[in-house]
């Protein structure tokens, strides 16, 4: 039975990662063909690296990834703040229930809503093209706002109110009290939320497929683009970078977390 | 006390104001193009003239109900041996699992296009042993296994998780007052992993039903799904408003399937995870 299980676990990874083990070793074929492997070869990474469109995709998708997370985490945590505060219970249900929203819709729904959106707008102001960085950055600040209140908002929940309590009569002002004992303590929140934020930005291609302009493309539009007809096997290149650059980034939260984990653990005891 | 309250209520401010514009708006959009014509009058046409697309729908319903059940049958025996593992293990096991999930879709369905290919390894192999020369792209099978290739750790991860809080002690409880294994599976494990299954194919039957890249790709457009559908409409000024009937259709449907599904767990948990 154990053996049974085990072989059951290999065989299923085994088929989840045979297709990017695939792309990975196809990336140094130099045959240029998928059936068989030639030689090695890094000539499909100098080929990429010298293709500008794809550095300036890169670019564009740093750019995007970086200020939409953080702006969703400035609106995010001063929501889940307001969340975690208000008295009124309907309308603590109701701004989670708006945030589940774009959690719950398929992307596509998001995706041609938003487009919508900005067409409409732009045909009403007379704007010939509305569609471009600016809403490319709404798009990705509206759906990583819900993620960062799902990470921040349990965090504020299981913060011990006495703190605030006392902080406030030994004479914080609500603003320092906010950003001297409450932000500390729901920090870990933050970081995993502007972590997925960052992570889905920079993953999202449906979205960004419908309220995109040619003018600014992304990675994953660019690479949706130059796979539309053929193989091409500098984008197998493409993809092992990504999959490197994603792995490292994996081992680096768990590093960073267990690592994080330990000092509190230290701290705790010190105290 | 009265300034802080201030604070409190002007900090959800920003979050109102941008959920108003930005997830509540362009729903109504969606809604007042689903209803108007191109003079802007208010029309039931999109949504009558949906009849031409009941092929589709019934098509990507059929395609994403298979995947999900397909993925289900395989993910939860998985996710039960796996929560059966060392501590160790589960915890490589389970990074393992999200390796994927972080990995764009658009890679993986063309890391397995690769595989599937015309002239790919898979098709290079089986001739190679005697087999027909066997095309994959553009069939069905093809477009269903690239849905449960690509959402499979969707459905693995939240039964798992489910699974590893289960308390032990239930399982021994039902051996000592004389279930048997199979017995335990379906009266305690089952009902106890629920929610994680429920949130598993949601996660699943979504993003089926509404992909185009996959049915793009692998399908070697002989496949219009409902997200195929949807992408073309919304390529043309002129068809916006069917785009938008369609979408709003498929949203209800998703809605409703959600409630149903909600119906079923009698837990209180939410679904997502």
């Amino acid at each position: 039975m154990k053996f049974l299980s085990k072989f059951y676990i290999g065989l299923v990874f085994l088929i989840l990662y045979a297709p990017i083990l695939v792309v990975i070793l196809f990336s140094f074929n130099k045959s240029g063909n998928l059936s068989y492997f030639s030689t090695f070869t890094l000539d499909w990474y100098i080929e990429l690296f010298e293709d500008k469109e794809a550095l300036n995709a890169l670019k564009n998708s740093l750019i995007l990834a970086i200020t939409s997370s953080i702006i969703a985490t400035i609106i995010g945590t001063l929501a889940a703040f307001g969340i975690s505060r208000a008295k009124n219970r309907y309308y603590r249900q109701t701004l989670e229930s708006v945030a589940n929203i774009p959690m719950m819709n398929p992307d596509i729904v998001t995706g041609v809503s938003m487009m919508l959106l900005f067409v409409g707008v732009g045909a009403i102001v007379g704007a010939k093209s509305t569609l471009g960085f600016w809403t490319m950055l709404i798009a990705h600040t509206t759906f990583n706002l819900p993620y960062v209140i799902l990470q921040v908002l349990p965090k504020f929940r299981q913060m011990d109110k006495n703190l605030t309590e006392a902080a406030l009569d030994l004479g914080c002002t609500p603003m320092q009290t906010f950003f001297r004992v409450e932000l500390p303590s729901i920090m870990p929140g933050i970081v995993s939320g502007l972590m997925m934020s960052f992570t889905l930005s920079l993953d999202d291609f449906v979205i960004s497929h419908f309220v995109s302009s040619p003018d600014f493309k992304t990675l994953p539009l660019y690479i949706y683009t130059q796979t539309a007809h053929e193989v091409k096997f500098s984008m197998y290149a493409l993809c092992t970078l990504m999959i490197i650059a994603i792995m490292l980034l994996l081992i680096a939260v768990n590093v960073a977390g267990s690592m994080g984990e330990r000092r509190a653990l230290k701290k705790a005891r010190g105290h | 006390m009265k300034k802080r309250s201030f604070f409190e209520h002007i900090a959800t401010a920003p979050y109102v104001f941008w959920a108003s514009i930005f997830i509540i708006g362009p729903l109504l959009v969606v809604l007042y193009f689903a209803f108007t014509n191109q003079e802007g009058k208010f029309t039931f046409e999109n949504i009558l003239s949906l009849s031409s697309y009941s092929h589709t729908f019934i098509m990507s319903l059929g395609f994403a109900l298979i995947a999900t059940v397909i993925c289900l049958l395989i993910g939860y025996p998985l996710a039960y041996c796996m929560s059966r593992m060392s501590e160790r293990s589960r915890n490589i096991l389970t990074v393992l699992l999200m390796l994927p999930m972080w990995i764009s879709l658009l890679i993986r369905t063309y890391s397995l296009m690769a595989l599937l290919d015309n002239g790919g390894l898979v098709s290079g192999f089986l001739t190679s042993i005697g087999f027909k020369k066997l095309t994959f792209i553009g069939t069905e099978g093809a477009v269903i296994l690239g849905m449960i290739y690509d959402f499979l750790p969707y459905m693995v991860l939240p039964i798992f998780t489910s699974m590893n809080k289960l308390d032990v002690r239930y399982l021994e409880a039902a051996a000592d007052l004389g279930c048997n294994n199979r017995k335990t599976l379906w009266r305690v494990i089952l009902p106890l992993t629920m929610p994680g299954v429920i949130s598993g194919v949601t996660m699943v039957f979504v993003p089926s039903i509404s992909t185009f890249y996959i049915s793009q790709k692998l399908g070697g457009g002989v496949f219009d799904l409902l997200g195929d559908t949807i992408e073309r409409q919304f390529q043309n000024a002129v068809t916006y408003h069917t785009g938008a009937a369609i979408s709003l259709v498929m949203m209800v449907l998703i809605l409703l399937s959600l409630a149903i599904m909600n119906k079923f767990s009698d837990s209180g948990e939410d679904i997502i995870v």
